[in-house]
């Protein structure tokens, strides 16, 4: 742990706002809190409001593990991985199971996760309605009249279109049966994930200044049409390394033109290869 | 007979933007089920203003704006909450602008512009929705084969009747517009009235409308307002405020018409 820091980086006074966002967060499953976003050692869009709910919501004794887009070892998770292992001294693990905090960008862990532990995501656009109603002080006034039609808009310009839904990233979901809710940018494959985790779910915008949350079993709906039900495309391939075909799969251009089909969970692969 | 209520009273509306001037001075009007009412008068003479404040849009300074909502409740539509006014806004009222690029959402499709208030209202089948989409395409003489094509590939004319079916297809009772049919030529203009009639005497509407063409106001309305600097100087049935205009604006105004 290096000197001249506070742990986890921020004063605590800073953590202190932040832990008010996110249990008035908690406690409006869905809605989105504004606070005061730091400038932190991060550029915007790798992740700084996701760092900021981790630093704020982190123990000594948590066991923390960041993934970017499933995997522990891209540039992303490393360096903030390695960022709380400086200013913490806490434990870090790549193991899913042994984790009670994980930071995750785009990506929900295969491994289901369990009430001792905590899930926190970076957001880069917090508001759902965001692309269809630019304007924020429209948006507030459309989340809090729950006039939610706008976002079957869009779902109903992709079945028009496309004869499907073709959003395949950050679907829109309603969480409690109240608020419309942008799941950050993972893929829909892990929506029904969300659905009535027993894990917190945490999530925060750095630059966009928000943080919003969904608590241990929590309705989590994706948003659909009753005779176009939300379902999951399937990828229509094994992981070439441990061969589930059950997890989200990454395809990795090879030489050749050839593709190889790998988990995106890079925890979940080896946690498969060394069952097999 | 029993005595009909009005749907929507205007009880001493004024209004004023910041300055002491008036915009709207002490507006009083009635508008009873099924009628058609114009407000005509100059640019300027605070006919979209008070169109604004009965719409909720304004507030305005003094005086209230009741309407009968369909429960029968009498409800003061500045003292609603704008939780309630908002529904109220997406049920039983329908705003058609002047510029129809600002009554419409120019970047999704024609079948999603009709359909948004519908599944404002929690409409979530696809098939239906569809369904009505291209059923109100075909009532307002667009072609339903055009459903998925955005707005922008439409003119003029062809976008005032996509505004107009957005607002109705949820069937509302009181439709405001604002000069629905300026910015558009001639004929049609002369079409899009007549469909205007059309829709107004079939689904029994009531409506209000605002215009500087006296002709849209011969043609539609069954009572005419006649405002100027903020003022409503005559009221009557149109044709009696049009052939025999009493006050001396009127009569001003009904001689500039130019016929051709």
């Amino acid at each position: 742990m290096i000197d001249g820091y506070n742990f986890a980086y921020l004063d605590e006074r800073t953590k202190r706002m932040i832990r008010r966002a996110i249990l008035k967060a908690v406690a409006i499953p869905g809605h989105q809190v504004p606070f005061g976003s730091r400038e932190m050692p991060l550029a915007y869009g790798w992740g700084t409001g996701g760092i900021q709910v981790t630093a704020a919501v982190l123990g000594q004794h948590d066991v923390l593990k960041v993934i970017d887009q499933g995997s522990d070892d891209t540039t992303n998770a490393v360096n903030i991985r390695q960022f709380f292992a400086r200013t913490t001294g806490v434990a870090t693990t790549e193991r899913t199971r042994e984790a009670t905090l994980i930071q995750t960008r785009h990506r929900i862990p295969e491994a289901p996760l369990t009430e001792g532990q905590v899930l926190v995501y970076q957001v880069p656009q917090p508001e759902p309605l965001y692309k269809l109603e630019p304007r924020r002080s429209e948006t507030l006034k459309l989340h809090a009249c729950e006039e939610y039609g706008l976002v079957n808009v869009k779902l109903y310009e992709d079945l028009a279109h496309w004869g499907r839904v073709d959003t395949t990233y950050d679907y829109p979901v309603q969480v409690n049966g109240r608020y419309v809710m942008s799941p950050s940018p993972i893929p829909s494959f892990d929506n029904p994930k969300m659905h009535l985790m027993p894990a917190l779910q945490l999530f925060g915008a750095g630059r966009e200044k928000r943080i919003y949350a969904v608590p241990p079993y929590t309705d989590v709906k994706s948003l659909d049409f009753e005779d176009h039900p939300f379902h999951v495309e399937p990828q229509g391939h094994a992981c070439a390394l441990c061969g589930c075909t059950t997890s989200y799969l990454d395809e990795v251009l090879q030489g050749e033109g050839e593709r190889l089909w790998t988990c995106s969970d890079t925890d979940w692969c080896r946690e498969q290869r060394e069952a097999a | 007979m029993k005595h009909a209520e009005p749907l929507l009273s205007v009880r001493a509306l004024s209004h004023h933007f910041g300055n002491p001037r008036y915009a709207v001075r002490d507006a009083q009007l009635d508008l009873f089920p099924g009628e058609v009412v114009a407000i005509v008068g100059e640019s300027g003479s605070g006919k979209s203003t008070l169109l604004n404040c009965i719409a909720g849009r304004i507030a305005p300074t003094h005086g209230e704006v009741l309407y009968r909502a369909a429960d029968e409740r009498v409800l003061d539509v500045h003292r609603l909450s704008e939780r309630e006014r908002r529904l109220l806004e997406r049920t039983e009222w329908g705003f058609v602008q002047q510029n129809a690029s600002d009554g419409l959402r120019m970047n999704v499709s024609a079948g999603a512009n009709i359909g948004e208030r519908l599944m404002g209202q929690g409409e979530r089948h696809f098939g239906r929705l569809r369904a009505s989409a291209a059923d109100w395409m075909t009532r307002v003489e667009l072609d339903a084969e055009r459903i998925d094509d955005s707005p922008r590939a439409f003119s003029g004319g062809m976008r005032q009747r996509l505004q107009i079916a957005r607002n109705l297809v949820t069937r509302p009772r009181l439709v405001l517009m604002d000069e629905p049919t300026s910015g558009l030529d001639v004929s049609v203009q002369a079409k899009l009235l007549d469909l205007i009639r059309l829709l107004v005497a079939r689904m029994h509407l009531s409506a209000l409308i605002v215009t500087h063409d006296l002709g849209v106001a011969r043609l539609l309305a069954h009572r005419t307002l006649v405002m100027r600097e903020g003022r409503i100087v005559e009221q009557g049935l149109t044709d009696r405020v049009l052939d025999d205009p009493q006050h001396a604006y009127t009569q001003l105004l009904v001689s500039s018409v130019v016929a051709p």
